[in-house]
C-alpha cells in the first residue's frame, strides 16, 4: 500500500468507474484500457451502478498479513448488472445469509489500515440490496 | 531444434528445513541431479522460484545459486510465473539446450517458504494474484479457490465431500514417496470433518506450503544414451495464459491457460489425451485438480470432480494423477513445484517409481499452474527405449 497507488486507483476504489468499449460497447471494469471482448482501445469512462448479483461467495478464516484483524469476514464475486465480475467483500450480512443470486449494491468501506501511523485505504464493498419503502 | 532429454534428477525432501537457507537446499538438489546424471560441469543454470524477494530478502537467485555452487562463471537466471516458475524454469532449459545455446542445461526449482509467519507467506502468495483488485481486498488463494469451488457445486451439482477423491489419493501415493512432505493416510470420514479454512474448502482440500528443491539436468537426446540412466526425453513444452485476476475471465470456471497449453503441448506431440499414461497435475486444491482434468481435455466440463468419485484418478484407474503425492500429499514448495513434478515423471517414465509405478507408462504428462490459472506450463515426457 503506498500513497501514489490509493490515489492512482481512488476513482475506480470510490465510484466504480470502470470503462466502456467505443467500438463493442462492452463494460470493463476494473479498468483495463483495452477492451477485453475485441481488442479495441476502450479509454471512454463508465461508472458502473455498483448494483448486481452474488456469482459465488466464501469466508476467510486464516487472512493474509494485513487483514488479520478482520477475520473472518466474506468475500465474493459479484456479477455486475453491466456485466463485469467484481471481487470484493461482503459487508452488512452474516456469512450464513449469503447464496448465490442474492442482490447485493456497492458500499464504500474501510479496506485496510496500514498500521497505527499508515495511511487507511478505503474502497468498495457490497451489501445485500437495502430494502427501500415507498415514499 | 535439437530434440531434448532429461538425464539427471535430484529432489530434497518437502519439509519445514528451518536448519537450510535457499542456496543449501537448492545445492542438495542440484548435486543429486549432477550425480545422477554423471556430469560434473553444466553450460547453464535456471532457477525457478517464486517468492525468494518475498519472503527471504534475496532475489538475484540465478547468480546467487551458480556461484554457491561452485559454477561461477556460467550462464545463469531466474524464472518466475508464480506457481509454474519451477516448469517456466525447465521450459528455459529445454529451449536453450534445443536451441543449441546449451550443451548441458542444470535447471533447479527451489523455493523457502516457512521461514515467513503464516500470514505474510498467504501475503506473499498473492502477489501472484491481482495485487489491486484480489489481494487488496484481503482475498487469500483459498478463498480464491473458495470462489471457484462453490460456483462449481452450484452449477454442475455437487457437495463438497464429493471432492475428497483428490486428497485421498494424493496422501495415498505419497506414502510411498520418501521426499513428500506427508505420510499419512487419509480416510473420507477424516476428510469430511476437515476444519474449513475458505467454505467450501476445507484443510484437506489444500496443499500445505513447505520448502523444497528439485533439480534436473539436461542434454540433447543424440548425447543421452552415453549417460547411465534410462532416457526420458522432452516431447512436448507448451505455455498457455489467461487473465491472471478471475473476475476478468470470461467464464471463471473454464481454465482457458490450462485448455491452451494442454492443447499446445498435444499439438507438438501429435497424440491425444487419452495416450497420456500418467498425469502429474496441479493440485494445490481440490477444485484446481477437478478443473485442470477437464480443461486439458481428460473429461468434458463438470466431470472432473466425477473422475475421483469414479476412482479413476488412482494408480489403477484410467489415468492416474499425482502419482508420487502431488502438492497434496508431496508439499507445495512453490516455485520448486514444477521441478518436483519433472522429477516425479521421469522416475515413473525411468520404472524407478517403487510400489508406485504406472506399469509401461510411456507417455507422462505435467502440468504447472501460476496463480488461479493466469498461467499452465505442460509438458510431456517421453520413455525412450534403448
Amino acid at each position: 500500500m503506498s500513497v501514489p497507488n490509493t490515489w492512482r486507483l481512488q476513482q475506480q476504489r470510490y465510484r466504480l468507474m470502470g470503462e466502456v468499449c467505443d467500438r463493442c460497447k462492452t463494460k470493463i471494469f476494473p479498468p483495463r484500457d483495452v477492451c477485453p471482448e475485441c481488442e479495441a482501445p476502450a479509454k471512454t469512462q463508465f461508472a458502473l451502478s455498483g448494483r448486481g448479483e452474488v456469482y459465488s461467495y466464501s469466508t476467510v478464516y486464516n487472512a493474509p498479513a494485513g487483514f488479520e484483524d478482520a477475520t473472518p469476514y466474506t468475500v465474493a464475486l459479484v456479477r455486475l448488472e453491466e456485466g463485469p465480475l467484481v471481487t470484493a467483500q461482503l459487508t452488512d450480512v452474516s456469512a450464513e445469509e449469503v447464496e448465490i443470486g442474492m442482490p447485493v449494491e456497492m458500499v464504500t468501506r474501510r479496506l485496510r489500515a496500514d498500521g497505527a501511523e499508515g495511511i487507511i485505504s478505503y474502497g468498495y464493498k457490497f451489501r445485500p440490496v437495502q430494502f427501500s419503502p415507498a415514499i | 531444434m535439437r530434440d531434448v532429454a532429461i538425464i539427471g534428477i535430484g529432489q530434497t525432501q518437502v519439509d519445514e528445513h528451518w536448519e537450510l537457507g535457499l542456496c543449501q537446499l537448492a545445492l542438495q538438489a542440484l548435486q543429486a541431479a549432477m550425480a545422477d546424471a554423471g556430469v560434473e560441469w553444466v553450460d547453464a543454470l535456471y532457477v525457478g522460484n517464486m517468492l525468494s524477494g518475498e519472503l527471504t530478502g534475496q532475489e538475484h537467485l540465478g547468480a546467487l545459486i551458480a556461484d554457491f555452487a561452485g559454477l561461477r562463471g556460467i550462464e545463469a537466471l531466474r524464472l518466475e510465473a508464480a506457481g509454474a516458475s519451477g516448469a517456466a524454469a525447465l521450459r528455459m532449459g529445454y529451449l536453450a539446450v534445443g536451441g543449441g545455446w546449451a550443451d548441458i542445461a542444470l535447471v533447479v526449482g527451489v523455493e523457502k517458504m516457512t521461514d515467513a509467519a503464516p500470514p505474510d507467506a498467504e501475503a506473499a502468495l498473492m502477489a501472484g494474484a491481482d495485487a489491486d483488485h484480489e489481494a487488496a481486498h484481503g482475498l487469500s488463494f483459498a478463498a480464491l479457490n473458495a470462489l471457484l469451488m462453490r460456483r462449481y457445486m452450484h452449477q454442475f451439482g455437487y457437495q463438497a465431500q464429493d471432492f475428497g477423491g483428490f486428497p485421498i489419493n494424493a496422501h495415498a501415493n505419497a506414502m510411498n514417496n520418501p521426499c513428500a512432505m506427508f505420510h499419512i493416510p487419509l480416510k473420507l470420514e477424516s476428510y469430511a470433518r476437515a476444519r474449513m479454512i475458505a467454505p467450501p474448502v476445507n484443510l484437506m482440500d489444500s496443499a500445505a506450503i513447505g520448502d523444497g528443491a528439485a533439480a534436473a539436468v539436461l542434454v540433447p537426446t543424440e548425447w543421452a544414451q552415453r549417460f547411465s540412466q534410462p532416457v526420458v526425453r522432452i516431447a512436448a513444452s507448451a505455455v498457455g495464459t489467461d487473465s491472471v485476476a478471475l473476475h476478468d475471465r470470461r467464464d471463471p470456471l473454464l481454465l482457458e491457460g490450462v485448455a491452451l497449453s494442454a492443447r499446445r503441448a498435444y499439438e507438438q506431440v501429435g497424440i491425444a489425451p487419452d495416450e497420456i499414461d500418467f498425469f502429474e497435475l496441479y493440485d494445490s486444491f481440490s477444485i484446481t485438480a477437478a478443473m485442470s482434468l477437464e480443461a486439458a481435455g481428460f473429461c468434458q466440463l463438470g466431470m472432473g470432480a466425477r473422475m475421483a468419485l469414479d476412482g479413476e484418478i488412482t494408480l489403477q484407474g484410467r489415468l492416474p494423477i499425482s502419482t508420487m503425492g502431488g502438492l497434496k500429499g508431496r508439499g507445495n514448495p512453490g516455485g520448486a513445484t514444477g521441478v518436483y513434478q519433472i522429477v516425479e515423471a521421469v522416475q515413473q517414465l525411468r520404472g524407478q517409481a517403487g510400489p508406485n509405478q504406472v506399469p509401461d507408462a510411456r507417455w507422462g504428462m505435467t502440468q504447472s499452474i501460476g496463480g488461479s490459472g493466469g498461467t499452465a506450463i505442460t509438458h510431456i515426457l517421453e520413455r525412450v527405449n534403448s
